[in-house]
């Protein structure tokens, strides 16, 4: 592919940039990474007991596949946690990536956009290339690249909900506003259809997980998800046509048989 | 004296948070830590005094999405 993704400091060739979480086992994990021919892949921090080795095997897992990896800050709830759990993931993945999340709401767990702008502000001030998981607001959206972002990453729907875009509106308002910023779809995405509909709006790359991690065959789907990227991609640069509400016959209708009213 | 580690209380022997990651066996494991919600670099770690009612994090490379 000739096309290149611009990410703060990496040039990539895949858009889709994949979750580490929940999959059946190591080995499937390993083999999605794979199949997705992903070149991002998002990890975490979690506690861990004194002698095991759970993490380092995981984070072995990681590097020997080869991607970039993109530290999150899940589960953090104020912009102080979330600016630690960052602090602490640069020094363990030794990257200064970091995928912002501060969460504002339970059930839907909806970014607080009000952290998130304040630690992005903190972090970017620290050197971090920060990756702002956010709504689809627009004023929000500014606020992220006044506070340093210069990637920003919208949600779809909730986080593993896989329903899709909630709001086809609101993304691609914020696609025509922001025309010059790299854009990725985070989280909501259930199926390749959803990945495909929004990089045919003109979104950059899409983050999945749970649609790939929990699917029936994680690897298949990994590998259906890439194909839906890069048909997605390529069709929003073949400038797809525009919808109508009324029918318009696709065969010419001059020279129609047997149509007596013609001169 | 006694703090808090990864949520749990802890009664603890170690003055300093080097000392208590050896002293909890976590010699040689990749983590991070933190010290009442402060970041604490590696390098740092044998100048981080603890006191009694600390709160300690020790986190490791984990699945995330």
């Amino acid at each position: 592919m000739a096309e290149k993704l611009a990410l703060y400091d990496a040039t990539l060739d895949s858009r889709l940039l994949l979750g580490t979480a929940r999959y059946p086992s190591p080995a499937i994990l390993a083999q999605a990474i794979r199949a997705a021919q992903t070149q991002v892949v998002t990890v975490s921090l979690r506690r861990e007991a004194g002698g095991s080795r759970a993490g380092e095997s995981f984070w072995e897992l990681v590097r020997e596949s080869g991607a970039r990896v993109l530290p999150n800050t899940a589960g953090c709830r104020t912009a102080k946690e979330a600016v630690t759990t960052a602090q602490m993931a640069r020094e363990v993945f030794a990257t200064d990536w970091i995928k912002l999340e501060v969460i504002g709401d339970e059930d839907t767990l909806q970014p607080d956009v009000f952290g998130l702008v304040e630690a992005a502000r903190t972090l970017s001030a620290e050197g971090f290339r920060v990756f702002p998981y956010m709504t689809e607001d627009l004023v929000v959206a500014e606020k992220l690249l006044e506070a340093g972002c210069r990637v920003l990453m919208p949600w779809a729907a909730p986080i593993g909900s896989g329903r899709g875009v909630n709001n086809l509106y609101g993304l691609r308002a914020l696609r025509a506003r922001f025309h010059d910023v790299p854009l990725i779809v985070d989280a909501g995405l259930g199926a390749p259809s959803h990945a495909a509909a929004v990089m045919e709006l003109g979104y950059d790359a899409v983050l999945l997980n749970t649609a790939v991690s929990r699917a029936g065959d994680p690897v298949a789907m990994a590998r259906a998800f890439a194909l839906a990227v890069e048909a997605g991609r390529a069709a929003f640069l073949a400038k797809p046509m525009t919808p109508r509400d009324l029918a318009q016959p696709s065969t010419p209708v001059l020279g129609r048989a047997f149509d007596e009213g013609a001169a | 004296m006694r703090i808090r580690v990864n949520g749990e209380p802890c009664e603890i022997a170690a003055q300093t948070l080097e000392s208590l990651l050896t002293e909890l066996g976590y010699e040689s494991q990749i983590v991070a830590t933190a010290l009442n919600q402060d970041f604490v670099r590696a390098k740092d770690r044998n100048e981080a005094m603890l006191s009694d009612g600390d709160a300690v994090e020790i986190l490791a490379p984990k699945q995330g999405g």
